[in-house]
């Protein structure tokens, strides 16, 4: 769906659900997964619908993920860095985790 | 052209809508009138609580009148959610007020030990802080003890306010927004009310306009003294469920989102948000379930309860204008049952009970000192 440009060369990687991607310094990590065709965010918390990047801008709030342990971060807001860890988030977020 | 109906109610808030589809049905014919998009909204303030805990201290009559609107709640919610389809959400799994100090313990305790001498037999009791944290595990180390009433529930206020509406219409009612009353005029055993869309003319009249009742109440000889109290209402994402029971201050909805309104300020009619305001109920909240500190506040918003001088409701009919009613609470969600299975049928009758006599605002006629 979505190609690098020749001059967005990756330079670094981040883990998506323990899976390596690869990321240029620099860009959100919802364009780094969108980069490498992962489309699916997370679940709705109602309803359960997968969702993902609606905006890329910050107002939708549809890019939520988890980054470090730390979940319902917005991922079009997030700038990526080497060995990040991403996970994408099933239902609503646990606070006790 | 002027509306005729049997029953015109103004304001379209949860009071008045509860009123309005309790008294609407057996072909009477009923108007629900409502302001525009800018009324002060009481309902925005609301914490969809159905809460009996606590209340009533200094007259018994609203202990009772709170006890016997959350017993009437099952009913509401089963006949909304028959008549409407709509599911208010509605649970009774108890509710706590958390004592953050050996010290807030003991004043509610001695609080509601003196509404226990006053209105027995209240259902509330103490815990300490092992049998508060067996109810609610996420407690934080702060956290001594509750005060616990098998009675509390909460519901889904927006749902309730929805199928109230909905409920309404479907009996026959006639909902009219912008229409917020200028002038009313008693005459001929009617009531002509002017509002910018025309002239409605009804038998009987019902205010229900929450703050805006101080304005009205005068035009059909009652009073309605009642002021402005802001309430802050910070709002989390949505989280995993980790809250069994609602708290007077905090609770989790159906979808998860945690409410947190903690705040009783003298504000006059502003209802902005002040974040010293907002920082210490999220501190406070903290405190009280640590695990919140982690936790993204993605509303917040401030909004004015109607509050007498008192604290309790205003229930009247006129003297001199006859089959003109006030009716004013800061509690709309607790009792709505009362408004619309109790009073409503009340005023379409014509008469409030004698029971309801306490609620006059005569009760703020301070006698002239001898
Ligand atoms: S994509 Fe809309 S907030 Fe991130």
């Amino acid at each position: 769906m979505f190609r690098r440009r020749p001059e967005a060369a990756p330079t670094l990687a981040i883990r998506v659900d323990g899976v390596a991607v690869p990321a240029r310094a620099g860009e959100s990590v919802a364009a780094a997964m969108l980069a490498a065709g992962l489309l699916r965010f997370r679940d709705a918390p109602a309803g359960g619908a997968p969702r993902g990047p609606y905006c890329m801008m910050g107002a939708c709030f549809d890019c939520l993920v988890t980054i470090d342990g730390v979940g319902n971060r917005q991922a079009c807001l997030e700038t990526v860095r080497e060995g990040m860890a991403v996970e994408t988030q099933s239902g609503p977020r646990a606070l006790a985790r | 052209m002027a509306d005729e109906f049997d029953i015109a109610v103004v304001g379209g808030g949860l009071v008045g809508a509860a009123l309005a589809w309790g008294a609407s049905g057996a072909g009477r014919r009923v108007a629900l009138l409502d302001e525009g998009d800018l009324a002060l909204r009481a309902a925005r303030a609301n914490f969809a609580l159905v809460w009996v805990q606590g209340k009533g201290l200094g007259l018994p009559d609203y202990a009772a009148w709170t006890a016997r609107s959350a017993a009437a709640w099952p009913d509401l919610a089963a006949a909304l959610g028959g008549e409407t389809g709509i599911d208010v959400r509605y649970g009774r799994p108890g509710g706590l007020h958390l004592a953050l100090s050996e010290a807030e313990l003991e004043r509610r305790a001695a609080w509601l030990g003196r509404l226990h001498n006053q209105s027995p037999p209240y259902t509330v009791r103490m815990l300490d802080r092992a049998e508060t944290a067996r109810l609610l595990p996420a407690i934080g180390p702060d956290v001594v003890g509750a005060s616990f009433c098998p009675d509390d529930g909460h519901c889904d206020s927006l749902r309730l306010f929805r199928a109230l509406h909905a409920g309404f219409q479907r009996r026959g009612g006639r909902y009219r927004a912008d229409s917020a009353v200028d002038g009313i005029r008693h005459a001929g055993g009617e009531f002509r009310l002017a509002t910018k869309r025309g002239e409605i003319r009804a038998a009987k009249l019902v205010l229900a306009a929450g703050l805006g009742n101080a304005r009205l109440a005068p035009m059909v000889g009652l009073a309605a003294p009642v002021r402005p109290q802001r309430g802050h209402i910070l709002v989390t994402e949505r989280v995993a469920p980790f809250l069994a029971h609602p708290l007077a201050t905090l609770r989790q909805t159906g979808e998860g989102s945690v409410m947190i309104g903690d705040s009783q300020e003298e504000a006059g009619f502003d209802t902005g948000v002040d974040t010293g305001v907002a920082a210490a109920i999220a501190a406070r909240a903290v405190r009280a379930f640590p695990l919140l500190a982690r936790a993204n506040v993605v509303r917040s918003w401030a909004a004015l309860r109607v509050m007498t001088g008192d604290g309790f409701p205003i229930y009247e009919q006129s003297a001199a204008c006859p089959g003109a009613f006030l009716a004013t609470c800061h509690s709309g969600v607790t009792l709505a049952a009362a408004h619309a299975t109790v009073l409503a049928p009340q005023i379409a009758a014509g008469a409030l009970a004698p029971e309801l006599g306490v609620f006059s605002a005569r009760r703020f006629d301070v006698p002239a000192a001898a």
